[in-house]
């Protein structure tokens, strides 16, 4: 009954939108704040790097993906500093991440004396955490108890995360910042603080889906290996309507998607990869249509008023 | 009214000067505990400068501010708020994808971190019900109406404990029976013991609705008096102050006997942006040569009129006639080319297009017109000569090649505008506050080519709160007050007195 093909794909789902789900997670706090960080591609790929390396030199999976973490909120600073202090054009800055973790991450994983990371296997990876007897319950088992740990992690951030925003004063003083910070700031709150803090959560998120990803997911490491999850990310981002919990069943439909193709192969049935890799970017548009055709359902899932806009006390 | 003799907060000799014009000249003013005190004064007295000191968004240069016999030194609006001094700004400073109660906690003290949104609701309700602003805590501001959001921002001044609240011309923003909602529950608050200060320029409503009255002039205070022992007629010469009545000595009559009608306005109505009527039934005339003159306070119509007129904004009644050919239909390119020059309020916003440069908005009227493009190719050598005309012709200085327009200073914005609109065939010059903010040079220059216009028999609408810009340019001068003409004077027939009873609104009975 755990063979068939049902639970198989839900199980597959779970663990490739995992990734996306940390990535979401940390840029739908960073919009909250009204700072728009298009990088997360670029940031999934320093941490993908990092912890695989990590992973490689330490052979601890927790360092690994610690240390992916971290990569990301380094790659996230430089997108803090220059949409926050400098109030650069956010889509600029987020675009030049992209690039700029892309190249970091491809140089790192080629270059050395030592065998290159691309050749090796890190030899950590996250278990189970649940015996066995749990894990082989009727559909259950797998599809709830049957993860390794990051995946409950996950989980425990989509509640801690959506806790923090809608009920907690700290929560919704980021929320103002990123609705009005003309605002925030008369009500006595620091935006750039506000601001910097929530950039590099976003950062932290999208460093720990990357490493996940190499470590957890695929295994191995190359050049390019999220092909794109970043970018579900940020679409998932504003099909969530800036949520937490839409964004975990959002990632774990993208996540279907992104296995689908397997699925559909084994069955018989040819649909091109490339044609399910653009469902998601379809799934946004028609979210966004039909969110906009309604001006109360535009308004109730209506991104941060002040997203992508500097803000500077003096300029009124 | 509760008032007692008890000053609560005392102000003295403050000063604060932007950019070397002081706003606030050694104002001197007190507010005693459990009164209703209105601030009245024209635009630039300084009512919002004084207001702003005293809620903390602005430091003075000098003087000092007492509060309950303490000198006391704001260095933020949160200041200002934990010593119980309260503002509501004319625009609301409110998070409309919030509710109610969620604005209300907004910036509180990290000791309430823990704080439970049904509690606050519960206590907003309540203190809704205690001061008669009815407001359901759990909406979300942006489903509010504007009245409902103001009692939103008085709520959250109450709610952080403010004992004196500041409001920033209340009335503007709101629909008549919502004022008489509002002074209801500024009649609750003067119960339990807070003091309130009324800013307006609205005579009605200061009468009605204070204890006591400091009239503004120039940022000195003209006086302070009580309000049952004065009335309109003292308060408008106040507010106008002597000092300030117009010179018109030198001014010879012009007679318009012979002159034909440029423009011709019947039964204007303009419905505004919140939906209520702006303009309501305005007529006026223009005749070739003539400038007239619409005095008002700012908000009594003014915008709508001139957007009405230009066709940027739908009228829903009346009609509008150039020349003696009905424009009501056309789009404002058309307009223009039928012979209307407009020189609006805001220079960079709707004058100049900021980021291209001097001569690219020369030609902005013109710039599909032969000689200046053939083929929708732009002809850079005719242009660039034709500007060179204009800003010879109006001395424009500052100007660079490729500068943008945004970088260069007000007066030779203003100019610049004027050179444009005057150098195309016109028959009527609109003309909005034109020397607002602009220095004496400039200003006497761009008086000058209004002047000049009407000349060469062109007609002049000019609209302005400067009173004496009003008095010295125009040959008839209407009073627009609540979206009506309610005054028409010639300079031989002008009192000053009354038409400053006018503008605020006041009833005058001849």
């Amino acid at each position: 009954m755990n063979d068939t093909v049902l639970v198989l794909s839900v199980v597959s789902a779970i663990s490739a939108g995992t990734p996306i789900l940390f990535a979401a997670l940390g840029e739908i706090t960073t919009e909250r704040s009204g700072i728009m960080n298009l990088g997360i591609e670029g940031m999934m790929l320093v941490g993908a790097i990092t912890g695989f390396w990590i992973g490689v030199e330490t052979e601890n999976a927790w360092l690994a993906l610690l240390g992916g973490a971290l990569g990301g909120i380094l790659l996230s600073l430089i997108h803090a500093v220059l949409a926050i202090s400098l109030r650069v054009n956010q889509i600029v800055s987020g675009l030049a991440l992209v690039i700029v973790g892309s190249g970091l991450s491809a140089f790192w994983g080629n270059s050395g004396d030592r065998p290159t990371l691309v050749q090796t296997k890190t030899g950590v990876r996250f278990d189970p955490i649940f015996p066995e007897v749990i894990r082989d319950l009727p559909v259950v088992g797998p599809v709830i108890f049957g993860h390794d740990p990051v995946v409950y992690l996950s989980w425990v951030l989509v509640a801690a995360i959506s806790y923090f925003l809608y009920r907690t004063q700290t929560g919704l003083s980021l929320r103002a910042v990123g609705e009005d910070p003309g605002a925030a700031d008369a009500s006595g709150l620091s935006v750039t603080r506000y601001r910097y803090v929530s950039t590099l959560v976003g950062g932290f998120g999208a460093g720990l889906g990357g490493a996940y990803l190499a470590i957890g997911v695929i295994g191995t490491w190359a050049a390019g290996l999220t092909a794109g999850a970043g970018w579900i990310a940020v679409a998932l981002v504003i099909l969530s309507g800036w949520r937490p919990w839409f964004a975990l069943l959002a990632a774990y439909a993208f996540g279907a998607l992104r296995s689908l193709g397997f699925t559909l192969q084994i069955a018989g049935i040819g649909v091109p990869s490339d044609f399910l890799a653009m469902i998601p970017f379809i799934a946004t548009y028609l979210v966004v249509i039909v969110v906009s055709a309604s001006p109360t359902r535009a308004r109730k899932v209506a991104g941060p008023a002040a997203l992508a806009k500097p803000y500077s006390r003096e300029a009124r | 009214m509760a008032a007692t003799e008890k000053e609560i907060l005392q102000v003295r000799e403050l000063t604060k000067s932007f950019y070397g014009v002081a706003a606030n000249d050694k104002v001197s003013f007190s507010l005693r505990n459990g009164e209703v005190h209105g601030l009245l004064g024209e635009n630039g007295a300084g009512k919002s400068t004084l207001c702003s000191i005293l809620a903390g968004l602005y430091r003075p240069d000098s003087g000092d501010v007492i509060l309950n016999s303490e000198r006391i030194r704001f260095r933020s609006p949160l200041d200002a708020s934990n010593m119980g001094i309260g503002m509501v700004h004319q625009h609301f400073k409110l998070i409309s994808s919030f509710t109610v109660a969620e604005n209300m906690v907004l910036g509180l003290n990290a000791k309430s971190r823990n704080i439970s949104l049904g509690t606050v609701e519960d206590e907003v309700r309540e203190l809704a019900r205690q001061y008669g602003l009815d407001v359901e805590p759990s909406a979300h501001v942006w489903q509010l109406s504007v009245g409902e959001q103001q009692r939103v921002e008085i709520l959250r001044q109450l709610f952080r404990g403010a004992r004196i609240l500041i409001l920033d011309e209340p009335t503007a923003v709101l629909a008549p029976q919502e004022c008489d909602r509002l002074f209801e529950a500024v009649r609750h608050m003067v119960e339990r013991d807070h003091s309130v200060i009324l800013v307006s320029h609205k005579m009605d409503e200061i009468l009605s609705n204070t204890d006591r009255v400091t009239v503004l002039v120039g940022g000195r205070n003209a006086g302070t008096l009580r309000t049952n022992e004065t009335d309109a007629a003292e308060l408008a010469k106040l507010m106008i102050g002597s000092d300030h009545l117009p010179k018109l000595a030198n001014k010879s009559l012009r007679r318009f006997v012979e002159s034909t009608p440029v423009l011709t306005i019947r039964d204007l109505e303009v419905i505004g942006d919140r939906g209520t009527e702006a303009v309501s039934g305005a007529s006026l005339e223009v005749l070739s040569g003539q400038i007239v003159g619409v005095a008002g306070v700012a908000g009594n119509g003014q915008r709508e009129f001139q957007q009405a007129i230009v066709g940027r904004r739908q009228i829903s009644g009346g009609s509008i006639m150039l020349r003696g050919r009905d424009i009501t239909q056309l789009s404002s390119r058309a307009r223009s080319r039928s012979g209307l020059a407009y020189v609006p309020e805001d220079r960079l916003g709707t004058g100049l297009a900021s980021g291209l440069t001097l001569e690219e908005n020369l030609i902005l009227k013109s710039y599909n017109e032969p000689p200046y493009s053939h083929r929708g190719v732009l002809s850079t050598a005719v242009i660039t000569a034709a500007a060179e005309k204009l800003v010879k012709d109006f001395d424009i200085r500052g100007a660079r090649s490729g500068m943008p327009v945004s970088l260069m200073s007000g007066g030779n914005l203003q100019k610049a505008i004027l050179a444009r609109e005057l150098s195309r065939p016109h028959d009527l010059l609109l003309a909005a506050s034109p020397t607002r903010g602009l220095d004496l040079a400039a200003t006497a220059s761009v008086r000058q080519h209004i002047r000049a216009d009407t000349e060469k028999g062109g007609a002049v609408l000019l609209f302005s709160e400067d009173l004496g810009e009003i008095v010295e340019l125009s040959d008839l001068i209407l009073v627009l007050a609540g979206g009506r003409i309610v005054g028409s004077y010639t300079p031989a027939t002008l009192d000053i007195s009354e038409l400053g009873l006018l503008m605020t609104g006041a009833k005058v009975h001849n």
